[in-house]
């Protein structure tokens, strides 16, 4: 059952320091329905972007990262997922509205790019007849300046000699070569949305690097807001202005890309930072791993969802971690019982030491 | 199921990482080691029509104890590689020595003492581990084929081999499903290590685990290897990973060995052209400080395209087709894999042009990429503009 939220008369919420959000999501709620009880895939997760920036978010499997935009574009099936809160694009309210609607925006204003471009990307058709889809469908083109503009935008995207590729299927094209059909498709109608999801996990490190910056060029070019989920903070790091960090359905921390990756505030980031090796590293430094597992999202723990792997909670006095959920404040901050103080002594004294 | 995973019976004092000079005999050896593997097709009757060279004439040397890494990008030959090591696959050519024993043609009857010896962890911790079985029975099947009786029994020596990898030996009854992804991979560790090999070929043992549990993982790996002493071969395409892991390492590309090193030689002063653009292509998490955002003070290479088909390989250097250096002499010439001038000892490239080493930035990067040029001439630093 999708969870209708009343049109409230308040105006859009605006970002703190004035500038207007072009995405803002509010309170958002995901659960879904199953046999074995509710899973709260998201559990309150509030954010905004801006057009023109990127926004990274980083986290494992299970934190939430793709329902939170698989429910921007309204792609969950509403009979078992109940989706509540405020998803504000460009004003336009998300949540509960209906399928037309979203037909309209998806593709246009907003596209996604997914993870797996082979299953992603319908055997049966060309890649040019799937990039051209949307733009006819949206721009109301006929066939042959739609044809056009698809091997226009494979061009863009560097595939070599795209006027005959364009008829290629795509279990003929490279893995590479399909992301960047992918890309083309979710750019051809020049979105102001760009929501990709772990849209270089599959690939290898030399054609991710020419992905990521593939992405950041055309970014320039077409000035879309971008969000961009992967587990990997290195990549984040590449290519993200702002970070939100998930853990279990909600945000833990959130930043720009400096201020999370030099002066991390939440455990759970400090830990993602000091368990991953490094190029430049000290070899002979073992890693420092979150210990245990990450949490089911049936029965999440109660208080702050990271506490029983948290190697801090002990500093915090009382049980606090354990019954009260920590709040994440607006703009850069972590959602966590330490006090700021605590933190950055913390971080200076036992992490810090680790991570250079 | 929430049990704490951290490892279990971790000795006080860190042993340092001085190892014995790799002198005497190796423990494994392969020379020329090739796997073609045969397409087949045809109409009415299937015959070969091509082949698909995975591995194409490789030399290595693992020696005791040696942790050596093997990394590359998807489809270089690194699994066949390993599968070739622990001879699950038959070479097309070549020749694996093992303890001064030729096993390259060895027969199943042959190769039984050293299947003993060999041991294998797989990248995927749900698929290698048989789901009818319990844990007991899964790290037992080793010793039972082998017929092997340790003192005290087998079910003892599989609750220690539990306890060394950080499991609850009162897990001993349960079955594969109710573990998580990184426990599995903690029982094939400990099914590794049942029989007590001299060589363990890691192939992907960490790349489909999640960030936070992968360096669990990769510590209970290196523990084993150093209070065991067993010799590694570590096949992973995540090169910060192999870096932590190995002492040596072989970059391959398209079935061959482009280049070959201490750790210290392939990632500081790296010579091929290819391990350049591979380490310049790894996105770190780093900020440098002097300046102020992304913008390392790195070599950004970006090489075109993807890797070619291994089934109809470029003649001569097979890197030439994505080099920035290639000249006639690449395609008509293949590089032989030698210790080029300048070089340490140990660190042998396979190229005809080896770049500095050095990989700190250049005056200029090197975009191979047709799309990223254009874009990038028409919009000159514009990295910097955005982070400002």
């Amino acid at each position: 059952m999708t969870t209708l939220t009343k049109e409230a008369d308040v105006p859009a919420p605006r970002e703190v320091d004035g500038k207007d959000a072009f995405l803002s999501v509010r309170d958002l709620y995901v659960h879904f329905d199953t046999e074995d009880g509710t899973v709260k895939a998201v559990d309150g997760l509030s954010f905004d972007v801006e057009r023109g920036r990127t926004l990274g978010i980083v986290g494992e499997s299970g934190s939430g990262k793709s329902v939170t935009n698989l429910s921007i574009l309204g792609l969950h099936n509403p009979r078992t997922t109940s989706v509540s809160g405020k998803i504000l694009l460009d004003g336009q309210e998300l949540t509960g509205a209906r399928e037309k609607t979203l037909e309209t925006l998806r593709g246009n204003k907003m596209a996604m790019i997914f993870q797996d471009a082979l299953t992603a990307l319908s055997p049966y058709y060309t890649i040019g007849r799937q990039i051209a889809e949307p733009y006819r469908k949206h721009m109301g083109v006929s066939k042959r300046e739609a044809h056009l503009r698809a091997v226009e935008m494979l061009d863009k995207v560097g595939i070599p000699n795209a006027r005959t590729r364009v008829n290629d299927y795509p279990h003929q094209f490279s893995g590479g070569m399909r992301q960047r059909a992918m890309i083309a498709m979710a750019l051809v109608c020049n979105p102001d949305l760009l929501i990709a999801d772990e849209p270089t996990t599959a690939l290898d490190v030399t054609v991710q690097a020419q992905i990521l910056d593939l992405l950041k060029d055309l970014q320039q070019e077409f000035g879309s807001a971008i969000i961009f989920i992967t587990h990997d903070l290195g990549v984040i790091a590449n290519v993200a202005d702002d970070i939100l960090v998930m853990y279990g359905g909600r945000a833990v921390e959130r930043g720009t890309v400096t201020e999370v990756l030099r002066s991390p505030q939440h455990p759970y980031t400090w830990g993602l930072l000091s368990s991953m090796p490094r190029l430049t590293g000290d070899v002979n430094e073992e890693l420092t791993p979150i210990h245990g597992t990450p949490p089911s999202l049936l029965s999440p723990p109660p208080g702050c969802a990271f506490h029983p792997r948290c190697g801090f909670a002990d500093e915090v006095a009382g049980t606090s971690c354990a019954t009260d959920r920590p709040l994440l404040p607006a703009g850069r901050g972590a959602a966590c019982h330490l006090t700021a103080e605590q933190r950055r002594t913390l971080f200076n004294e036992q992490i810090k030491p680790r991570l250079s | 199921m929430s049990d704490d995973l951290t490892l279990a019976g971790r000795s006080g004092a860190e042993p340092p990482r001085s190892r014995p000079a790799r002198t005497g005999e190796p423990l494994l050896r392969a020379e020329n080691l090739t796997k073609h593997f045969p397409i087949m097709g045809g109409f009415p009757f299937k015959r070969k029509v091509g082949e698909v060279q995975a591995v194409s004439g490789i030399d290595l040397d693992v020696h005791p104890g040696e942790s050596f890494g093997l990394v590359g990008e998807s489809g270089c030959g690194k699994s066949t590689t390993g599968r070739l090591l622990t001879r699950l696959l038959e070479p097309t050519d070549g020749k694996i020595t093992y303890a001064g024993r030729d096993i390259t043609h060895a027969g199943r009857k042959e190769l039984a003492p050293i299947r003993s010896e060999i041991q294998m962890i797989f990248q995927d911790p749900y698929s290698s581990l048989n789901p009818r079985q319990t844990v007991g029975a899964i790290i037992g099947g080793p010793m039972e084929v082998n017929r092997i009786n340790p003192p005290g029994g087998r079910e003892k020596r599989i609750r220690e081999l539990l306890e060394t990898v950080g499991l609850n030996p009162e897990h001993y009854n349960r079955f594969p499903h109710e573990f998580s992804g990184g426990q599995r991979q903690r029982i094939g560790v400990a099914r590794a290590l049942a029989l007590e090999p001299k060589l363990i070929v890691a192939d992907e043992p960490v790349s489909a685990l999640d960030v936070s549990i992968q360096a669990q993982v990769v510590n209970l790996l290196q523990k084993v290897q150093r209070e065991m002493g067993i010799a590694f071969v570590f096949i992973a395409h995540d090169l910060a990973i192999v870096r932590h892991f190995s002492e040596r390492v072989a970059v391959m590309y398209l079935g061959k060995v482009v280049e070959v090193g201490d750790r210290e030689a392939i990632y500081n002063r790296p010579r091929h052209p290819y391990t350049h653009a591979l380490l310049s292509a790894v996105p770190e998490a780093v900020l440098t400080e002097d300046t102020g955002g992304r913008g390392e003070a790195k070599e950004r290479i970006r090489l075109a395209g993807d890797v070619p088909s291994p089934i109809n390989p470029p003649s001569g250097c097979r890197f030439r087709t994505r080099c920035w250096k290639a000249q006639d002499k690449c395609a008509t010439t293949e590089p032989p894999l030698v210790q080029i001038a300048g070089n340490t000892a140990g660190h042998l490239t396979a190229c005809h042009f080896p770049e500095d080493p050095t990989t700190a930035a250049r005056g200029e990067d090197i975009v191979m990429d047709k799309a990223l040029r254009e874009m990038e001439d028409a919009a000159p630093a514009d990295d910097t503009a955005k982070t400002a």
